[in-house]
């Protein structure tokens, strides 16, 4: 029997977080999961929209609720894998509720594109509750043939699911358990991570990037201090921090971690016996191969920084465009 | 932070209804005027050590309708979103939407210290404006060329990394239905403005 939810994915998913999103995929298929993709979503503004305007950042999420609860066919609830898009859409819902004045305004700026949304009649969730809780541990663990014997992970939750958490979905603001038990499912060895909900320093990577390389010490620090082979994640933005920028903060403290930092979902498929080449492995920048490689998992090298793709036919720079710039011509 | 006295009450502060203001601006219900001036929120920051002022102290100066300090302080900005203290804070103030507010008056009153932060924001919401979604290649390349070119060197090894990863596209990618977003967000703006 299959289970159908409304999909958001996110801008993250179709580039940093690829190896989410393949990975998400596969984990589907094995957990009959029926995820519908919303479709024409929008950005969800990220953290920076609400920091600018308020009424269009929350016309910009109000796009994608109401487009949701038009495609709702039989299902309410709308699943998503990454942490911002997650909390946007469900504040967004939540605070529509609350201060109904600012449904009024999201829905007034929504009917210049013909839409509308009713605060309420859609579900917002993350992929991992859903997993946990509708799918269930047990159904995963049936589906487990290779489990992660003997592979330690720190379960690294970031700060934006468990947190503010207005529906009260998690067993805990600051220590949830929920990550730890789906990865005690798979048979991995789970550390006792005291920092799983810290903050990963977020966009301070792009305006403050001492900041940010303190906070990635500090979760890097603690989880090798916990003898930690790789660390799994639920959140793009969290495993980009941590994983892109694990090189700068190691130059930037003369420190020498080589922590992979992995989306759950990777653990979820190769526990599932799924070949590990269409999971999304080498797209991670700390390589993975020799943590998986100590439990007996092959998994791809990392890509050579070779060209990949054929050269473009357009010569022109890819110079990016704002509004306010002169209109495109298409 | 100012060297200067502490204001003494000053009936004639054109400014005395700005914890109003604030907590009318911001999404959902603040609950910003039962803050107890505890200090939970600044024993759970992860950044305060960076803040001109704690959250607490931050709170006090928008309660006494220090508005031009309050806008000037560059603890929104180091705010990291990561709502815990929103989660501890006895009162349940929603501390991390009100930083969001006072970040966007800031930018209204052309207020906020020199900061890369502010343009950060902007450039992704122009970004976002243009394509319907969030476009990191172009959020950083035009970030870095505006305002640090110098600095563009040291970001290139991450960039080409994450390129060679197959894990940034170099062309944007664009939402169908743009002519819609366009006017939800035209028609937003209107509904912003509006006092």
């Amino acid at each position: 029997m299959s289970s159908t939810y409304l999909y958001y994915p996110g801008c993250s998913m179709e580039a940093t977080a690829v190896a989410y999103q393949v990975s998400l995929m596969e984990v589907c298929r094995t957990l009959e999961l029926d995820l519908q993709e919303i479709d024409d979503w929008n950005c969800c503004g990220a953290t920076e929209y609400v920091g600018v305007s308020l009424t269009p950042a929350y016309a910009l999420i109000g796009r994608n609720l109401a487009l949701a609860a038009k495609q709702a066919n039989g299902t309410k609830t709308v699943v998503a894998p990454c942490s911002a898009c997650y909390l946007n859409l469900a504040k967004a819902d939540y605070y529509m509720r609350e201060r109904p004045v600012l449904g009024v305004k999201v829905n007034a700026a929504l009917a210049a594109g013909d839409l509308h949304y009713d605060p309420g009649s859609l579900t917002i969730r993350h992929l991992l509750d859903v997993i946990v809780n509708d799918v269930g541990l047990d159904r995963v663990k049936s589906k487990v043939v290779r489990p992660l014997k003997g592979l330690r992970v720190a379960p690294y939750l970031g700060c934006m699911v468990p947190r503010p958490d207005y529906e009260r979905r998690w067993s805990d603001h600051e220590r949830p358990d929920e990550l730890d038990r789906l990865l005690h499912a798979l048979g991995a060895e789970v550390i006792e991570f005291p920092l799983k909900t810290h903050c990963c320093g977020g966009h301070m990577t792009q305006i403050g990037p001492e900041t940010a390389y303190e906070f990635i010490r500090r979760l890097l620090m603690s989880a090798d201090h916990h003898n930690a082979d790789v660390m799994a994640t639920l959140c793009p933005m969290c495993q980009m921090n941590l994983d892109a920028y694990q090189g700068e903060t190691n130059r930037h403290f003369g420190t020498s971690y080589r922590l992979p930092i992995l989306f759950f979902t990777q653990l979820m498929g190769v526990a599932f016996g799924i070949d590990a080449k269409k999971l999304g492995f080498g797209r991670e920048i700390v390589s993975a191969q020799e943590a998986m490689g100590r439990i007996g998992v092959e998994t791809p090298p990392p890509e050579t920084p070779e060209r990949r793709t054929p050269p473009s036919k357009d010569k022109s720079l890819p110079m990016p465009r704002m509004a306010g710039d002169e209109e495109e011509v298409a | 932070m100012s060297s200067e006295a502490a204001p003494r009450f000053d009936p004639t502060n054109p400014h005395l209804r700005f914890l109003e203001e604030v907590s009318a601006a911001t999404a959902g219900v603040s609950r910003l005027e039962m803050c107890i001036q505890c200090g939970t929120c600044g024993g759970s920051c992860p950044s305060a050590v960076e803040m001109d002022h704690t959250p607490r102290m931050l709170f006090a100066m928008v309660r006494a309708g220090m508005r031009d300090e309050a806008l000037r302080s560059n603890t929104p900005w180091i705010c990291v979103s990561c709502y815990h203290c929103v989660v501890r804070c006895p009162q349940d103030v929603h501390i991390a939407d009100v930083m969001y507010t006072l970040k966007s008056m800031a930018i209204r009153a052309k207020l906020y210290r020199e900061s890369t932060a502010p343009d950060f924001s902007r450039t992704f919401v122009g970004m976002v404006e243009t394509y319907g979604r969030s476009y990191e290649f172009g959020l950083a390349t035009r970030h870095y060329l505006r305002h640090f070119p110098l600095r563009l060197p040291a970001l290139v090894p991450t960039g080409y990394q994450m390129i060679a990863h197959g894990r940034m596209a170099t062309r944007p990618r664009k939402i169908k239905n743009l002519k819609q977003l366009k006017s939800i967000l035209a028609r937003a703006k209107e509904l912003e403005a509006m006092p």
